[in-house]
């Protein structure tokens, strides 16, 4: 069974419905496209995530 | 001598940035198994070194932070500490640097697509006209296929190069220069775990660059042996441990190994080979964990690569 939650993009306020999410875990959102992540769930709290670092990768 | 211990009776650490659905196989992996792990976020540690107290409870830790630098002088400390990480810091070294790795690539004999080093736009204009055009120039630390140059001609050459030198940090003044591949419209990574080649696919791409991360499309590869055996001696050249190698295929030298990754992502080799690639690193960890890293590893289907039921991991902060 799959677990939802509503939440707002702290950017451009689009209701955004997240499914089975962790913390820690990015979500783009669907109306202006912005990379979020989920630094809670309780509190629900989702920030600006962020850029890519030079050193990132596999 | 202590009894080996149960995958109940050890303690696993997960040291990660981020979840990403790699992240949630894994913990989801550990999690039905019963294993007792704590997530351990690399932006909130603090690590003393001369107190290791609070990370000895740890029978083994698996590096999965995005950062190389973090991940390095995290698994370099732990290391230190007599604790076992997945990789250790010496593989993430010499792979996290791609100078290191084709230095020891080169030093096992290990076929490579031809480089070379300098450290002056003007050293590095004379090393690529020698080579001939086309030629590939990369960042010696980087990944995902971030700023790399196909360069194709004279013009090009000295563009870049003046970016290099005078947009880049230090780094980007060691110019890594390689021998342009004709492959065939894709490559291979391979995953090797021990002394296993787990499982390989092609990657994809009308475009030069094949990584999935740039859009890539993967095809199930069979091992044979040749792709083994190249596989295993890259593996070994850097440390051995969980590696993704990439290979390319000249059309005149054959097999060439461009990359060996130690944090490997298999979000595309996981759904293409429907094996069950979180499981092979977590039984890879647990058997380091009990000093066993040699053990032969059982492949397995995946249930499902959806990631399903997942439940709130807690985020473990140690050291504060």
């Amino acid at each position: 069974m799959s677990t939802e939650i509503i939440a707002n993009c702290p950017e451009c306020d689009a209701e955004l419905t997240l499914i089975d999410v962790m913390e820690g875990e990015i979500i783009v959102c669907s109306d202006c496209g912005v990379d979020l992540e989920l630094v809670s769930l309780e509190p629900l709290t989702l920030e600006l995530a962020p850029m890519e670092q030079e050193d990132w990768g596999e | 001598m202590s009894a080996v211990k149960t995958s109940k009776s050890m303690k696993i650490g997960v040291l990660l940035s981020r979840i990403r659905v790699e992240e949630k196989w894994l913990l989801t992996n550990l999690e039905k198994r019963g294993v007792d792990f704590d997530r351990i976020e690399d932006g909130n540690i603090q690590m003393d070194i001369t107190n290791p107290d609070n990370w000895m409870k740890y029978d083994a830790v698996l590096e999965r932070s995005l950062s190389f630098t973090r991940g390095l002088y995290a698994t370099s400390i732990l290391n230190s500490w007599g604790i076992p990480t997945v990789n250790m810091a010496s593989v993430a070294q010499v792979c996290g640097d791609k100078l290191a790795t084709t230095s020891v690539l080169a030093k096992a004999g290990v076929p490579q697509p031809k480089v070379k080093v300098a450290f002056t736009p003007e050293a590095a204009l004379e090393a690529i006209e020698e080579m001939g055009y086309p030629v590939v120039m990369k960042p010696v630390v980087g990944s995902w296929g971030r700023l790399l140059s196909k360069i194709n001609d004279r013009d090009a050459a000295e563009a870049i190069l003046e970016h290099k030198d005078t947009l880049g940090s230090f780094q980007h003044s060691v110019f890594y220069i390689q021998e342009y591949i004709k492959k065939p419209g894709r490559d291979i990574r391979a995953m090797v775990v021990g002394d296993q080649t787990i499982c390989a696919i092609y990657r994809t791409s009308s475009h030069w660059i094949t990584n999935t991360a740039r859009g890539g499309q993967g095809e199930v590869c069979p091992v044979t042996p040749e792709l083994h055996s190249i596989c295993q001696a890259a593996a070994n050249a850097v440390g051995g441990g969980v590696l993704a190698v990439d290979v390319l295929e000249d059309e005149n030298n054959g097999l060439l190994v461009n990359e060996v990754n130690h944090t490997m992502e298999f979000h595309t080799l996981a759904p293409v080979t429907g094996i069950d690639i979180a499981g092979v690193i977590i039984d890879y960890t647990l058997n380091t964990a009990r000093g066993l890293a040699q053990s032969p590893i059982k492949i397995k289907p995946a249930e499902s690569h959806l990631p399903i039921n997942l439940a709130a991991y807690p985020l473990y902060t140690v050291g504060a």
